[in-house]
Order: C-alpha cells, then sequence, then structure tokens
C-alpha cells in the first residue's frame, strides 16, 4: 500500500498527489511514468510523473477526472492509500546537451510539461514555455512555470486568460521571427501534438512528443500500447513515451486512444453514482 | 492384480455447453475411487520409463503405489521430493509427451493416468493437510530471485528451505507470473496459485510486487552493497508478445493474446462491474495454434462470441496445442480454420475491426523444424467476418534486464545464454532459467530450471 502524503487541488477538474513511494523516488526521471491501482481488483493506469522528492521518498501526480479510476482516485484524501504503485517505467526525457528548448504543453498535459522545464531550467537551458489551456478556471502550475521558464506564454481557447488563441500561435510567431531552438518538446492531447508538429515541421527543429496511450502492465507485455512509429510498431511503454514527432502516426493514434470510450464515460458515471449514494 | 483396462479412467468435467459460459475449472478431477482404480493399472515396470520422459525426473510408479496403498500423503511426499508445484503441473503439463508418452500400458491402449493422479494427489494434499511449512533457521546469505512465475517460485523455494534469505521481485501486482496473466482460471484456479504463493511466503521467503528490475532496480544494484544480495536468478519469463505485421494489425479490436488474458486473468475483466475494459464480440478470431491460442479463443466463448475461430496456417496434425486443450476447445464450439494464413486485418470506417482476410494454405516439403512448410494456394484469398482479431503466434524474453545489465550474454533471439547443468550466465553469481533462456516452453520446463539454479547456487555460496 501506498500512502497518499499530500493532496492539492489544481482547479476543479485537475488534482495533484505526492505519494509515499522511495523505490520509485530513488530512480524517477522527467518523462518516465508510473502504474498505479486505487484498489484491489481495480484498473490499472499510467500517469506520468509529474515531480519528486529523491529525500522525502515522494512521487508526484497529477490527473484529471476521465473515467472510473481517476473519479476513485481523486475521492481518496491525503493520509490514506492507494493499492499498488509502480515504476519508474518508460524511458526519460533525453535532455542533455540542450540549450534553447521551446516546450509546448496543452491542458493537464501542463502537469507533465513542468517536470521537464524544471529539468532543463536546472541543467542551465533557456527554456520558453507556451501553455494552452480552455479557459482560466483550469490554469494549472502558472507560478511554477514561470519561475523555471526565460520566456513564458499562456494562451485559452476563450481569451478568458493570457492570449486568446491555441498553442501553434505563439509557437508559429517565435519560430517565424528567426527564435532559434535546439529542440520543441510538446505533451498533451494528441491533436495538439499533431499540430504542434505541423507548425515546427518547416523550420527543421526537432520536435519530440509525449505520447499516452492505453496500456495494461507498463513493462511491454501487452502490446496494446503500440503505435507507428516511422513505419514500425513500437511501443511507448519500453520504446518511449518519447517519440520524434515528425514519425509517429498521429492519426492511428488517436483511434486507438477512443478504443473503451463508451466503456469509460459508463464506468465513470457508474462510480459517480455509487459516491452520490455514499453521501446520501 | 492390476487393473488390465484399456483405458485411463476419464477425467470428470463440467459439460462443455454449460463451461463455455463460466470461468470455472472443466476439469473436474478424480474422485478417490477414480484414483484408487486409476493407480491399478501401473505395472510398477522394471525400467520405469515414465520417470524418464518426466523433465525434473520424478519418481512416478513410487508415488502410484503409495497412492494404490490410499497413502495419499505418502504420494505427496514423493513428488514434491523433485517438483515444487504438483498441483499446478498436475494440471497444465502436457503429460502425453512426457512421463505418459513413454509409459508401458501406452503401446497397447492408453497410458496410465499420471497427470490426473499428479493432480489428485496434490488436490488431496491441498484439501486435507493444514500443516504449515517450518521456516528453517537463516544461514546468512541474501539471494535475490526475478520473477514469480514457475522457475522463480521454485528456485525460491528450494533455497529457502536452505535457510537462504530470499526475495522475489514481481514487476505486477500479483505473485504468480504466467500462472496468474497467462493460464485462465478454468484451466488453473488462481487460488492454487495464491497457494503456492503462501506457502513460499511461510518459509520466509519475501515477495515484493511492483518492482520492475531494469527500471526500478537493476540487477547490479540488488548485488551492490545497498541491497547485498550475494546471487540473482533471473525468471522473467517470455513475456514480449510478437505481431504478424500484416496492414491492419493496430485497428481497435486487435489484441496480442498477452493483453486479451491478461485483461481477463490478472484484472478480471471478465467479471460484471470490472474496473478494466475489455472488448466482448460477436465473431472471434485467434491466430495461431498453440495453447495460449486455445486459451483466448476459449475465454472469447465465455465473454460471448457466437463465433470464435481459430486461424492457423498448417493442419490439425501439427497444431503445438495439447490435444486435450484442442478437444476442450472443440467442444465448447471453436471452429477451427486450419490451413489458413491472415494477410490483412480490415477495419470500418470507425477503425474498428470488420474482417479478417486469410489465404488458404497446403502443406509442402518439411522445413528446418521437421514440419511440413506450409505453402500459399494463389488466388484463394477469402474474407472471414469478425470483430475481433487475437494474435496468439508466440512471445519472446523481455529485453528491460538484458538492456539494463551490462555483462549478460543473450543469443540472438533476446534469450539469456544460461548452462543448462547449473544456470549460470555469463555474469557471475547471476543465473537464470526457464522461459527467460529458453523461449516460450512449458511450466514444467521452467521449474526444472528453476531447481537446477538453486542447487547450483546453494554449492557456490555454501563454498
Amino acid at each position: 500500500m501506498y500512502r497518499i502524503v499530500k493532496k492539492r487541488e489544481l482547479n476543479p477538474t485537475v488534482t495533484l498527489m505526492s505519494i509515499e513511494a522511495p523505490m520509485v523516488a530513488r530512480k524517477a526521471l522527467a518523462g518516465q511514468f508510473i502504474i498505479l491501482r486505487v484498489n484491489e481488483d481495480g484498473e490499472r493506469i499510467p500517469l506520468t510523473i509529474a515531480g519528486y522528492d529523491r529525500k522525502a521518498g515522494t512521487v508526484d501526480i497529477i490527473f484529471q477526472v476521465v473515467g472510473a479510476t481517476t473519479e476513485k482516485l481523486n475521492h481518496k484524501q491525503q493520509g490514506e492509500y492507494i493499492q499498488d504503485f509502480v515504476g519508474p517505467l518508460g524511458v526519460a526525457s533525453h535532455l542533455e546537451g540542450l540549450k534553447k528548448v521551446c516546450v509546448v504543453g496543452g491542458g493537464v498535459g501542463n502537469a507533465i510539461a513542468y517536470p521537464i522545464v524544471k529539468a532543463l531550467h536546472e541543467q542551465g537551458s533557456d527554456v520558453t514555455a507556451i501553455l494552452g489551456f480552455r479557459s482560466k478556471d483550469l490554469v494549472i502550475l502558472e507560478d511554477e512555470f514561470r519561475a523555471a521558464s526565460n520566456n513564458f506564454i499562456i494562451c485559452t481557447d476563450d481569451g478568458s486568460y493570457g492570449e486568446k488563441a491555441l498553442v501553434t500561435e505563439p509557437l508559429k510567431r517565435l519560430l517565424e521571427s528567426g527564435e532559434q531552438f535546439d529542440e520543441v518538446i510538446t505533451i498533451g492531447p494528441i491533436v495538439m501534438m499533431k499540430f504542434v508538429t505541423k507548425t515546427v515541421q518547416p523550420f527543421g527543429i526537432p520536435c519530440i512528443v509525449s505520447m499516452s496511450p492505453i496500456m495494461v502492465d507498463g513493462t511491454g507485455m501487452c502490446g496494446g500500447c503500440r503505435l507507428t512509429v516511422d513505419g514500425k510498431t513500437k511501443f511507448a511503454c519500453v520504446d518511449g513515451p518519447d517519440f520524434d514527432g515528425y514519425k509517429v502516426d498521429f492519426d492511428e493514434a488517436i483511434d486507438r486512444g477512443s478504443m473503451y470510450k463508451a466503456f469509460e464515460a459508463q464506468a465513470r458515471e457508474e462510480a459517480c453514482n455509487l459516491y452520490k449514494m455514499e453521501v446520501k | 492384480m492390476p487393473n488390465m483396462s484399456l483405458t485411463k479412467n476419464p477425467m470428470p468435467s463440467q459439460d462443455p455447453v454449460e463451461r463455455a459460459s463460466n470461468f470455472k475449472e472443466v476439469a473436474l478431477g478424480y474422485t478417490k475411487e477414480m484414483a484408487l482404480d486409476e493407480s491399478q493399472r501401473c505395472l510398477n515396470c522394471k525400467n520405469h520409463p515414465c520417470t524418464q520422459g518426466c523433465p525434473v525426473q520424478i519418481d512416478i510408479p513410487a508415488f502410484i503405489k503409495k497412492i494404490s496403498e490410499e497413502d495419499f500423503e505418502g504420494a505427496y511426499n514423493v513428488i514434491s521430493k523433485d517438483s515444487s508445484l504438483p498441483a499446478v503441473c498436475g494440471r497444465v503439463c502436457p503429460q502425453e509427451n512426457q512421463c505418459e508418452k513413454y509409459c508401458v500400458r501406452g503401446i497397447k491402449g492408453e497410458p496410465v493416468g499420471i497427470g490426473r493422479l499428479e493432480r489428485f494427489v496434490a488436490d488431496w494434499h491441498n484439501e486435507n493437510t493444514k500443516e504449515a511449512p517450518v521456516k528453517p533457521a537463516s544461514n546468512g546469505h541474501k539471494v535475490a530471485v526475478i520473477g514469480s512465475g514457475p522457475s522463480g517460485l521454485t528456485c525460491a523455494g528450494d533455497l529457502a528451505k536452505k535457510g537462504y534469505e530470499v526475495t522475489v521481485f514481481e514487476a505486477l501486482h500479483t505473485a504468480g507470473g504466467v500462472l496468474v496473466y497467462g493460464i485462465p482460471e478454468f484451466r488453473l484456479p488462481k487460488a492454487i496459485v495464491q497457494k503456492e504463493v503462501d506457502g513460499l511466503k511461510a518459509l520466509g521467503v519475501k515477495v515484493e510486487t511492483n518492482t520492475v528490475i531494469g527500471k526500478t532496480v537493476s540487477v547490479d544494484e540488488l548485488m551492490s552493497d545497498e541491497f547485498g544480495f550475494e546471487a540473482v536468478f533471473i525468471g522473467s519469463g517470455a513475456g514480449l508478445p510478437s505481431f504478424m505485421n500484416i496492414p491492419g494489425e493496430n485497428l481497435k479490436a486487435v489484441y496480442s493474446a498477452n493483453e486479451f488474458l491478461t485483461r481477463i486473468n490478472l484484472m478480471k475483466a471478465y467479471r460484471e462491474g470490472a474496473d478494466t475494459p475489455i472488448k466482448h464480440s460477436k465473431s472471434v478470431a485467434v491466430v495461431g495454434g498453440g495453447n495460449v491460442a486455445m486459451d483466448a479463443a476459449r475465454c472469447a466463448k465465455r465473454l460471448g462470441a457466437e463465433h470464435v475461430y481459430i486461424v492457423y496456417r498448417r493442419s490439425e496434425a501439427e497444431l503445438p496445442a495439447r490435444r486435450e486443450e484442442v478437444e476442450h476447445a472443440k467442444e465448447e464450439g471453436i471452429e477451427f480454420m486450419l490451413l489458413n494464413n491472415p494477410v490483412e486485418i480490415l477495419g470500418g470506417e470507425d477503425r474498428f475491426v470488420n474482417g479478417i482476410k486469410c489465404i488458404k494454405m497446403e502443406l509442402g516439403e518439411p522445413d528446418a523444424s521437421g514440419r511440413r512448410r506450409p505453402v500459399e494456394i494463389p488466388g484463394s484469398e477469402f474474407v472471414l467476418d469478425v470483430d475481433c482479431v487475437i494474435m496468439a503466434i508466440g512471445t519472446s524474453p523481455n529485453p528491460l534486464i538484458k538492456n539494463t545489465t551490462e555483462g549478460l550474454e543473450t543469443n540472438k533471439k533476446g534469450c539469456i545464454v544460461a548452462e543448462e547443468e547449473t544456470g549460470k550466465t555469463s555474469k557471475d553469481m547471476v543465473y537464470a532459467g526457464g522461459d527467460a533462456v529458453t523461449g516460450a516452453a512449458t511450466v514444467i520446463l521452467a521449474m526444472g530450471a528453476g531447481k537446477t539454479a538453486a542447487k547450483a547456487i546453494d554449492e557456490a555460496l555454501s563454498k
């Protein structure tokens, strides 16, 4: 069992938890992920590592309530325990040697963008962070990002905060103005990453995307997380989750991600109903 | 006077129609009367060729003799001298290719039902013997075992009995390896596996689940002062699924058998209200002809599919699955599409599978494996209407450990190179066995390799 040391609501639908997991904290690096089960008989879900404290032996996760499992996780309180927590899984982001980087995050994906921005900042890289959210009340980690980036741009779909734009717009503007990045790293909804890749491509700058497909074990055993990269099948859990954006078949990844959509929506509703009954 | 019946006592089993919609065990096991009657069929012949056919050389005539004397615990003791998992092996061993293949009764009629008797003895012991194993005094040596499948459990058990402080590391949240994620409940109830794991814990073995060696900790770290293990046994199995690399393989509702079975067996997706989703399909094609293919097909049937096809490129004679599994599958209504090979998986606009295009095959000259090579019949393509495809064409060892352990030699198939007599690898004090060394094979061979390595580790550490 793994104790929830801290729980903090970042916005109405996104929560941060620090989990006591010294063996995971010992090795965790930006870009890697963990798999957890909330309770016995629960589902295994992957979540990217949002931060870690090796001394305290804790690992941070940030999640949005999207299905039954995240709903159940969100009902756990500080001091309570979750059943299983395994990691760190996947290959860490390759950040060594990068001097000037643009990190583009979208929605809850910004939670994963943050440890990368932080790691880059700590190694002395010049970081431009472009964050996109649907609206102002969904903004997370703004102070943290500001503190770790040299150039900070925030935009919202509805214009309720920052620039009213999609992340690709300020990105394109910077690239056109002649900004020379060693690399663009993007994390967020697949559609967003697809268009960020398209935006960067004409400028010949490497563009790395962080994929988060459906998976079961996270160790290369099920193959459920397979993607087509450069015409070859890759497993996001062991070959990724970071891939060269120019080589990823995004449309296939979008399709595969919707495999259990109907099931998830129903399961979440059922979980919600159970909690409502508890309250009564 | 021996029982000269030419046939084995049949195995009582659940009715095929009924069982095709539940996940309860199919074979129900011999009653005491059946076991006594079957034991009388053993001639206790001088050469006991059956024992030579057993990968761990159980003294088969001796345990059968104990049964005939109604000394079932005595029979159990004979088996457990050489096997640590009799309740498991009595269920999943391919006895027809091992002990029973060499039984002299098989020359004229059916061999003695050795597997069924082994299972009877193990189940009798589990039900009637409440004595918990006693934890032996520690000899102060620490050994790490990677993987809690058949080879790891066996190696851990043998070392713990000798007083070693053994820690088993398991990547998943439940111990048992392929016995829990791969083999379905209706063939091997998970309670039996749990009992074996509990038995090890009673011997003092520590089981660390949720620990991925090569990620959470490396083999070198385990052997460093920080962890202090003097020897490591790698029994990490062959868990990496193979695909055919044909068009459409990444459509929705194309599963590897590993994923399909893991969702069902480990994650219990078959249960009403389970958190883990699984697609309930109308018509399923399972590609492959091994035991895993049979398991996947029978699971798909139990999830309610109207049609489940086994698509296999050779003929019935070459099916690698156990005869018994093929028969069980047929009884449950699995349809065998033999001498067919998939060339493409077709999808609809929603990108879900809606068919599989196959080509008919015929058998040509024998290939390197000695089996007749399947050859395509030009122009014989046809489409099978299915809404789910399961790829059960084999697995290979997971590269996580290989990639993170310097000096650990592997062959071109990714299998760890280990000495057969000792399990010794190219790295000092690192041993390996089971599917991680051989590629996908059987439970009993893995168990045998675990025993061999335990013996070698004991010899090395007691020097």
